[in-house]
Order: structure tokens, then sequence, then C-alpha cells
């Protein structure tokens, strides 16, 4: 369910002044209301909003919102520049021990993903950084959890290490990491079993084969989707074993993923890597300043840009940042993109980067298949090249025959129009806040 | 009668003191919590005024309450408490609690939904749901208690894709004592399905419960992979899936809704089990799931353990919710 972004709430507080032409504080109130709905929905702890509408509301009253020329944009910048400062810069290394082995430890609730980030950070040390990597499965409880490991390791053929189920976690740690020196393992990943923060035997177990194997790194996995408690679990984990990062896992889904600032709000460690996927090669490093923009609901156009680098050249992909900025973003760029982006992979996860793609009814994330994608195709190609230019030449009689040469409706013809035109509006937006920002902080990957 | 000593009163009539105690265990984190912030708030506040109710709406979002649930419950309680002219607080608790089974329940209805089996007939039940929400351990569970009851269960190991799922399967299988079908891991669910079809037939088994691999609502071609599945079921016995149970965890914020909603139109869920209740999350968002979709919880989960489901009942959740608040009220 698509909930509305901040730059959709602001819209009306943003007309209002636009009429009047002057900020009042009551405007400004009402802006930071808007931004804390916005917040709360994208499940940001409520404590961790407060903190940061008062800070907000501190620099909107200020001069850097009230004598601006766009107000709304201005908050949203202000806004986004909040929660990327909370949420630190990107920090993806994995640490070295001095004395091989380095040791991970992955430790978490139920159902987070642990076992499959054991995967997946075993297959990026490998790949990445030539590791070999020696997968261990302490996860005694949950049936046929070591199983999974197992076939983890057979898929990505790297041994694990396992004493069934009989045996104790802090037990199995121990001879892994015997093991691991024997056959000269350079790293050790430990999977636990989920449980809950609140378990306090659970919890003791942890801290013992923390004691045990002292690891390097201890990673914290929380699903994407957490809402309110995220603060709870993860105070609860970092109090009681001082955990060194986080993995968030799930971010392929369709969530805001306000629980990324929760976290790193309260716990101040750093998010150093996002579960895109189920696959063993979907991990990547955690962007922070993408995950600003995705709680606040204006889409992740670096996240697509960056996919979309593959698959365009450099000189295109920087014609279409250009484009993007100066609005002169047109129905054939919309088109051969379209074209492009079926063939960078499964359509949903890129439509679901596009801002203002949520909005689109014919594209919305749930609903892509090729057949109402043909749709948008064909009232594009029925289109004359001067109106794929200049949507503004768009008449009735137009419209008309443009439904009619791709056997859809006027409606369908004018829905497409205002997308269009809502989704430039949010280029130049996301677009212009990038640029605005000098020095640190993210450039698009061409440039 | 006030609205609280009613509630009591229906505990007490229905003998349901068990049910409950089973709640207030399983939820005494999720109680202390949240009805302890309610009467903190209450302790606090003497007036009702905005910033009382600025504080109950976190409170209430803190539980996960839907966003938008929460702001309409604050606009109708602000209402009421004008209407009824309140400016005590303390009053102010009932038409809380009030308010908020009014949302669960609607206007009318105020029964516990049971799961929908046939009588002497096989009845299919299939369970939906994202990734590592507690299907597999649930359906575990639910096969425990209907073979508890006396039904010829049987289970089909529709997950084919997560590593390790359908031994996982296999061993609830087991520790509940009912077959499990199965293909190789990564052969076609509704290949699965069909044959855990034939099986239950031809061992005239009362309930077939399917698991699937778990998928996030947004992938548009999984979800496919489900409407499908479900269609095949539909085709092999007329009727079925008699129920279409969505899995939640309880930790899950606002997507929840979102998850119910794409779930839905895939395969037209007609029940929720809220798992994972045991810890500190309090599934809030089931209020605004029910009051936007009108999908009822039929089961939560609360623990790990094969006896750790309990049939839904509102009344008891929100007793467990409220329990702090209705025995001091009683003192
Ligand atoms: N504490 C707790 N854990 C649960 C509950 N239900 C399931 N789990 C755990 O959640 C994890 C994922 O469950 P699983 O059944 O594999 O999820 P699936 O991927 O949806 O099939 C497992 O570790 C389960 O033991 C519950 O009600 N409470
Ligand atoms: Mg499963």
């Amino acid at each position: 369910m698509a909930f509305e972004g901040l730059a959709d709430r602001l819209q009306d507080t943003i007309k209002k002044i636009t009429g009047k032409g002057k900020v009042s504080e009551q405007d400004v109130k009402e802006m930071t209301r808007e931004v804390r709905l916005a917040l709360l929905e994208a499940d940001v702890n409520f404590k961790v909003v407060k903190d940061l509408i008062k800070r907000i509301k501190e620099r909107a009253v200020g001069q850097e919102v009230m004598e601006s020329l766009t107000p709304g944009q201005q908050v949203i910048k202000v806004v986004k520049e909040e929660l990327t400062e909370l949420m630190g810069g990107v920090q993806s290394k994995i640490a070295v021990a001095d004395r091989s082995p380095t040791v991970i430890m992955m430790v978490g609730l139920q159902g987070a993903g642990k076992t499959t980030t054991t995967g997946k950070l075993a297959n990026h040390l490998r790949k990445k950084h030539n590791r070999s990597p020696l997968l261990v499965a302490c996860d005694v409880y949950r049936p046929a959890a070591i199983k999974q490991l197992e076939t983890l390791g057979e898929q990505l053929s790297m041994p694990v290490f396992s004493m069934g189920t009989e045996a104790n976690p802090v037990d199995i740690a121990q001879k892994a990491m015997e093991q691991a020196k024997e056959e000269h393992n350079d790293y050790v990943i430990i999977d636990t079993a989920g449980r809950l923060h609140v378990d306090s035997d659970l919890m003791e177990e942890l801290e013992q084969i923390k004691a045990t194997v002292k690891p390097d790194e201890i990673f914290l996995v929380v699903d994407a989707m957490t809402g309110q408690d995220a603060v709870n679990v993860a105070e609860s984990f970092n109090e009681q074993l001082d955990i060194s990062g986080v993995v968030l896992t799930k971010l392929d889904g369709d969530t805001r993923g306000g629980a990324a600032l929760s976290i790193k709000a309260v716990t101040d460690k750093p998010i150093k890597f996002a579960g895109m996927g189920e696959k063993l090669d979907q991990l990547e490093p955690f962007h922070p300043e993408r995950m600003a923009s995705r709680i606040l609901g204006m889409g992740d156009v670096l996240s697509l840009i960056e996919k979309a680098q593959t698959n365009v050249d450099e000189k295109q992909a920087k014609e279409l940042e250009e484009k993007m900025r100066t609005m002169s973003f047109t129905f054939d760029d919309f088109l051969e993109q379209m074209g492009q982006v079926k063939n960078m992979g499964p359509l949903e996860d890129l439509m679901a980067m596009i801002p203002g793609a949520n909005k689109m009814k014919g594209l919305k994330n749930a609903q892509i298949d090729e057949k109402q994608l043909s749709h948008v195709e064909a009232i594009i190609q029925s289109m004359t090249k001067q109106e794929r230019k200049d949507p503004s030449l768009m008449n009735a009689s137009r419209k008309k025959r443009i439904a009619k040469g791709s056997g859809t409706s006027v409606s369908q013809v004018n829905r497409l129009l205002k997308q269009f035109d809502e989704m430039k509006k949010m280029m130049k937006q996301m677009t212009n806040m990038q640029k605005g920002k000098k020095g640190k902080g993210m450039k698009f990957p061409f440039m | 009668m006030g609205f609280m000593e009613k509630f009591k009163n229906t505990f007490k009539q229905n003998d349901r003191e068990d049910v409950s105690a089973k709640y207030k265990e399983g939820m005494k984190k999720t109680r202390n919590s949240f009805s302890g912030k309610i009467n903190d708030l209450i302790a606090r506040y003497r007036k009702v005024d905005e910033d009382f109710f600025e504080e109950l709406e976190e409170v209430l979002i803190s539980a996960d309450v839907g966003v938008m649930t929460v702001m309409d419950l604050i606009d109708e309680l602000k209402m009421e408490v004008k209407r009824r002219n309140i400016k005590d607080s303390s009053e102010v608790k009932d038409v809380i609690s009030e308010q908020l089974v009014e949302i669960y329940y609607g206007e009318d209805n105020e029964e516990i939904e049971e799961i929908n089996l046939q009588e002497n007939d096989l009845s299919i039940i299939l369970v939906v749901g994202v990734n590592g929400v507690g299907k597999t351990t649930s359906i575990g569970k639910l096969a425990h208690q209907l073979k508890q009851q006396g039904k010829n269960v049987v289970l089909a190991a529709g997950d084919t894709f997560r590593a390790g799922a359908i031994e996982q399967l296999e061993v609830w299988g087991e520790r509940a004592g009912v077959d499990v079908i199965k293909q190789n891991a990564g052969s076609d669910p509704a290949a699965v399905i069909f044959d855990g079809i034939k099986a239950a037939k031809s061992r005239n088994a009362d309930v077939l419960i399917c698991d699937t691999a778990g998928r996030l609502q947004n992938k548009v071609n999984l979800m496919n992979e489900l409407a499908k599945v479900k269609r095949v079921i539909e085709r092999e016995v007329p009727g079925a899936p008699h129920e279409v149970l969505l899995v939640l965890d309880a930790t899950t914020g606002q997507n929840a809704l979102s998850q119910a909603k794409t779930f839905s139109e895939a395969t037209d869920v007609s029940g929720i089990v809220l798992t994972k209740l045991d810890g500190t999350a309090k599934g809030g968002i089931v209020l605004a799931i029910r009051h936007e979709l009108n999908i009822p919880v039929k089961y939560v989960g609360l623990g790990e353990q094969i006896e750790d489901l309990q049939k839904f009942d509102a009344n008891a959740f929100v007793y467990g919710l409220f329990a702090d608040m209705l025995e001091e009220q009683a003192e």
C-alpha cells in the first residue's frame, strides 16, 4: 500500500503558501505536522520522530524555510538533511582481525533473516575480498535450521560446521573455532538461533558465545518491516552484546523502512548492509541517504540510476539526469527508459524506485504486468512527436485521437498525463536536492 | 452497567478466565508497557486537554496501531469527550476501551471467528505470508491442535524454495503426528499442493494444510504463483480453500496493512494468524487491518512450542491489553 510520501503530503500546504507568497509560523506548523505523519507512517519510532520534529521546527521557522521562495522544497530539504545526518555515511567495511580467523556473530529476532544473511555475507567476503569463510550452525532450536545453513553452504560450495541439535551452541562455536584454525579459514560466521530480546536465558547464551569466540563483529539482523518495537529490540541486543553493526533485511519489499532510523538513533551503530532479495548475491552496502529518501517516500532514484548504469552508457545517464533536473524529460525519454528498464530485471523492483511511480496507477508497484505497461506504451506511441515533447499541447481532440489510436480511453490518457507531470516534478525535486548538497554526501555514481 | 463491568462479566459468564489467563501470561510484556503507559498517562494528566490527546496518540502509535486509525480514533474520542462533557482524565478510560473495541468489531458482530471447517468432508487451509513470519511453525501448531480434536490432518510442503523448508515442515509433521506430502526442493509448488489434495482425498483426511514459501507482496511473479496455487485448489475441490490464513508477525509495523491488502487481492484472505505476541511488540496493526479491510484475526502465536497457538478472542485480546486498568478499577 503506497502511503503518501512527504512531497505529496506537503502539496496542500504549499499551494496555500504559493497563493499568499509568504510563509507564516502557522504554515510551518502545518508542514511539520505533515512531516510528523509521514515519518510515523514510515514506522520511525515516535520518540525519534519527536526529536527530529523539534530540530526541524527550529530550522524551519528560521530563515532557511520562511524566507525561501520554495518553502515546500526547503522543508523537504531540511527534513532530508536531518534524516541523513542521523543515519551517518556509508559504512560497509567488515572488520579484519589481526590474527586470523576474523569472527562474525549473527544475532536477532526469529525470522529476521539471519541464516540467509549469513550465506550472503560469506558470498560477499569471498567475491569481494577473496576470503574463505567457515559457516557455523549454532541454531539448534528451530527445526531444520542446520539443514538450511548446510544447503546454503552447498550452494556456495563452502564448508559448514555443525554438531547436530543435541550439542550446546557455546560448544559448537568453540569447536568451530578450532576447526577454522586447522583448516585455515580466514573468516568464521556464526549463525545463531532467533530469539526474543526479552528471553533472558537465550540472551545469556549469546553472551556466552561472545565470551567464548570473542567476535570481531556482531551483526544485529533486523527486518526492514519492523514497526515501533524496533527500538526495544535494537536497544536490548545492543545493551547486552554491544553489537558492532546492523544488517537490514527484506528491503526489496515495499516498506518505507523507518525502523532503520529508529535503530540508528538508539544504538548509534552503523547499518552496514541491506538485504535486497532471497538470492545469495542480493546483499548491498547500505546507503543512508537513499534510505532517507525512501522513508520520505521519494523514490530511490539513485539506486535506479546505479542499476541503470550497467545497462545505459555514461553519456546517456548524464543526459537523463540533466533532463530530470531541468524537467525536459519527455515521453520519448520515458518510453526509452521503459525499454531499458525492461532489460534490467524484475520490473517491480525497478518501478518501486521511480519517484511518483507508486502514484501511477498503471505502474503501481503491485500491479505491473506486461498488459498494463503495454497500455502506457501504446498511449505514448499514439502521440505525435510534438506531443511527446510538450504535453501541454494536449487538448480534448488530441486526447480523443490518442485514446482511439492506443485502444484505451480518454481517462486513461488523462491519468497518464497527470502522473507523468507529477513524476517530472518529483524528479526535479530529487535531483535538485542532490545537486544542492556540496562536499560530502551523495553524488550520482557516474559523476 | 458501566462498560467495564459489562466487559468483566462477559468473562465471568463465559468462563473465559482460562483463556484470558493464557493471554495475560503471553502478553504480559505487551500489557505492562501498553496499559501501563495509558495508566501513567491518566495519572499524570488530570485535565483532558490537547497535551493529553497528543500523548494518548503516542501511546497508541507505539502499539503499532495504524497511524490513520489512531488519528481517526483520537478525533472520535475528542468528540465523545465533548459530547459527554468529560473533564477528568480518569473517566476517559472507559471511552478509550470502548472505541478500541468498536474499531475491531465494528458496530454489530462481537463473536469469536472460528475457522471454517467442513463437517464431513475434506477442508483445505492455505497458509500465506511474507518471509519469516511464522507460517510453517503456525502450521505445525495448528496441525497439532486439530489432531488433538481427533481430526485426520495432512500437510503439504508447498515451500519448495527456501533451503530446509521441507525438512522443517517434516519435523513439525513428526511432532504433531501427521503426514507430510512433499516433492523435491525446487519443484512447482502447485504440483506439490495437487499431490497433497490427492493424498488427502485418498486417505480420507479431514483437513489439508498447505504451506507456501514466504514472499514479499510487491513481487508480482511470486504473487501470481500463489494465485495459481489457489486456483489449483479451487479446481480440485469445489468450495476450497475453506480458509486462507495470512500469517503476520506482530513485530511488523505499518507494512502489515500492505501485506493484508495485497495478499487478499491475490488469494482472498479469510483470516489472520498474528505471531510472536510473546515478544514486546503489540501487533496493534490488526486493529487497522480489521477496520480497513475487515479481515478478522483467527489465531495468535504466543511462542515457539507446539502448544503456543491460541484462538484469537478479541475480548481476551483487549482484556489483555487493558487488564491492569480493569483490575485497578475493580479495587
Ligand atoms: N517467539 C515466537 N517465535 C515464533 C512464533 N512463531 C514462529 N516463530 C519463529 O519465527 C521463526 C520463523 O518461523 P517460520 O515458521 O520458519 O516462518 P515462515 O518462514 O513464515 O515459515 C522461527 O524461528 C520460529 O520459531 C511465535 O509465535 N513466537
Ligand atoms: Mg516456512
